[in-house]
């Protein structure tokens, strides 16, 4: 049913849109502003320009951070969604041990972000961790805080321990909207394990699906606390996310006019992708809806 | 009898492996998921000696000395304090400004809507890194700042969004001809809206509420960039132990689990809508 055009709808609206706006749109101008201009401190400003970009577009430093970013997004999203999957399609479909499953996955996803760092920290570490100590006992050499490679390892396994359930909560919800009738109908044609995924649950899971990736390259994307805590962006450099450089650009060394154009371009890459994402949920929707 | 025998066998047989090979890969699922959350409990029990001295998988000597000193220490237990008081008032705020919102999304078309949902989701989108500054300059400039109510607006920026796109999933779900007849029956609009409708997506209500306490409590860039001491949460009181020389292990994994223990009672209640909600409503 279509629903009804009504203009003044937008009085209901109103309270939303001025409390965005005065916490997004207000301080976005402030770093639009800053990204022009330059400071010697109190409070004096001058117009530079473009410089702030084309300083940052030739620095190593962004360019690297964005690697490292563009890398770990794409290795979490590659281990994520299929794992989900797996699980969602294990998943006990009715009584307790659905429940249970339930519950048990959804702990990790409402642990502060800072405590899952910590619980890796402990859980991690050489002198005093489980996993570390195991490790040093098999005689395997691992030490996250001084290992690049180990570093890595342990960065992306935190982020698939924390975020794995949400893809197969959301995989597991799409599941359970498949008619019980199209399962007996394989069962009658015979089908294989493999063309059932293929051609009745892939499909069905199409949007959910779709979510989810969108919901983990955003989140992946701008993740800053868990590496923050457990490597503080080391060794060296090299677990140093985007949003880790960049709070260390404006909050530590107070470099107001790059750490603005930084902000901007590194807002646009994540709306651009995401808008890209988005139009392909909303018409997904709408095949679906038309179905 | 005789004849059904072999059929019962050969779909025992067949059924057997995969129920458990599905057991099997979930079982080693939640053990991955649980072992990490295992040691930290197990971590929160012991006494720092024990901890940097000896490797234990149980308490040697059991103490309760770790929550204890969290409980008795004000620099720790008001933390907590703070804490739950922006996540309270942000997700009154939340709810209040996104129930009408969402109702106008979910009922009427109306100019530019479409781009409004999408803009709203925008905020979602947004890297807390990229506003800790900004911020930080206007809550300093209106001298909100290290105040809780400046942590709460500050969080509506994910939060508001997340709220209207929650409960205009749930506001879908219900016809729209119950509003048509109370306004037929000469019900106004707000009187239908508080007495009728917000019963009615009660359960709805309560999943965005859940939804906006959990992501306001998990947050720490911000709250812990918009405060110094009044204000503290207790997740930027744990990061400054790390930081700081001679670590007290097993204090900071007590923290932790307590930090936890908020999300861990409430989830058996929205188990069955979790999906729904970190899925934004869109399940």
């Amino acid at each position: 049913m279509e629903k009804p055009v009504n203009q003044r709808a937008w009085i209901l609206v109103i309270p939303v849109l001025l409390l965005v706006a005065f916490s997004s749109i207000l301080p976005m101008m402030t770093v639009v502003n800053y990204s022009f201009q330059d400071t010697f401190g109190e409070n004096i400003f001058f117009w530079v320009g473009l410089e702030w970009y084309r300083e940052l577009l030739h620095s190593e430093r962004l360019w690297d951070a964005l690697g490292r970013q563009m890398l770990f997004s794409a290795i979490i999203l590659s281990i994520e969604i299929p794992l989900g999957i797996l699980v969602a399609l294990n998943m006990p479909k009715k009584g307790v041990w659905a429940s249970v499953c339930l519950v048990l996955m959804s702990l990790p996803l409402l642990i502060p972000y800072n405590v899952v760092g910590t619980i890796w920290q402990i859980f991690g570490r050489v002198d005093i961790g489980l996993l570390g100590r195991l490790m040093s006992d098999l005689g395997i050499s691992y030490n996250y805080s001084q290992n690049a490679f180990d570093a890595w390892v342990t960065v992306v396994v935190m982020d698939v321990w924390h975020w794995t359930s949400l893809v197969a909560l959301l995989s597991y919800a799409g599941l359970r909207s498949i008619p019980n009738a199209y399962y007996q109908a394989t069962k009658i044609d015979q089908a294989s394990r493999w063309s059932v995924f293929r051609y009745i649950e892939l499909p069905k899971m199409q949007g959910v699906l779709m979510i989810a990736i969108l919901l983990r390259f955003m989140d992946s994307f701008m993740i800053y606390t868990e590496p923050f805590v457990l490597t503080g962006g080391g060794p060296g450099n090299v677990t140093t996310f985007l949003s880790i450089d960049l709070v260390k650009m404006a909050l530590g060394q107070f470099d107001l006019g790059p750490a603005a154009a930084f902000s901007l371009m590194y807002y646009l890459v994540i709306l651009l992708i995401s808008y890209v994402f988005y139009t392909v949920m909303v018409s997904i929707d709408k095949s679906e809806a038309k179905q | 009898m005789s004849a059904d025998q072999p059929v019962n066998q050969t779909t025992r047989i067949r059924s057997k492996p995969r129920i458990k090979s599905s057991a099997i890969i979930v079982t080693l699922y939640l053990i991955f998921l649980l072992v990490p959350i295992y040691w930290l409990v197990n971590m929160s029990f012991k006494s720092n000696a024990e901890i940097l001295n000896t490797f234990t998988l149980f308490p040697d000597d059991f103490t309760l000395d770790n929550y204890r000193t969290i409980l008795t220490d004000p620099s720790w237990y008001m933390g907590y304090i703070n804490s739950l008081t922006y996540v309270l008032l942000n997700t009154v705020i939340s709810l209040a400004v996104a129930l009408p919102a969402a109702y106008a999304f979910s009922r009427y078309r109306f100019f530019g809507d479409n781009h409004l949902f999408f803009w709203l989701l925008t905020n979602r989108m947004a890297p807390p890194a990229v506003f800790a500054l900004p911020f930080f300059q206007l809550y300093s400039s209106v001298s909100l700042f290290d105040t809780h109510i400046a942590v709460a607006l500050a969080h509506c920026l994910f939060n508001v969004p997340l709220a209207v796109w929650i409960l205009e999933g749930f506001m879908r779900g219900v016809p729209r001809e119950i509003d048509e007849t109370a306004f037929i029956d000469g019900f106004g609009f707000t009187h239908f809206f508080t007495k009728i409708f917000i019963p009615m997506i009660a359960p709805g209500i309560g999943v965005t509420a859940f939804f906006c306490f959990m992501f306001s409590w998990v947050e720490l860039l911000l709250s812990r960039t918009l405060t110094s001491v009044d204000a503290k949460p207790i997740t930027a009181i744990m990061t400054r132990t790390v930081s700081a020389s001679g670590l007290d292990w097993g204090v900071l994994a007590a923290a932790g689990v307590l930090t936890i223990i908020p999300g861990a009672i409430v989830i058996y209640f929205v188990r069955n809508h979790i999906a729904k909600g970190f899925a934004l409503g869109r399940v």
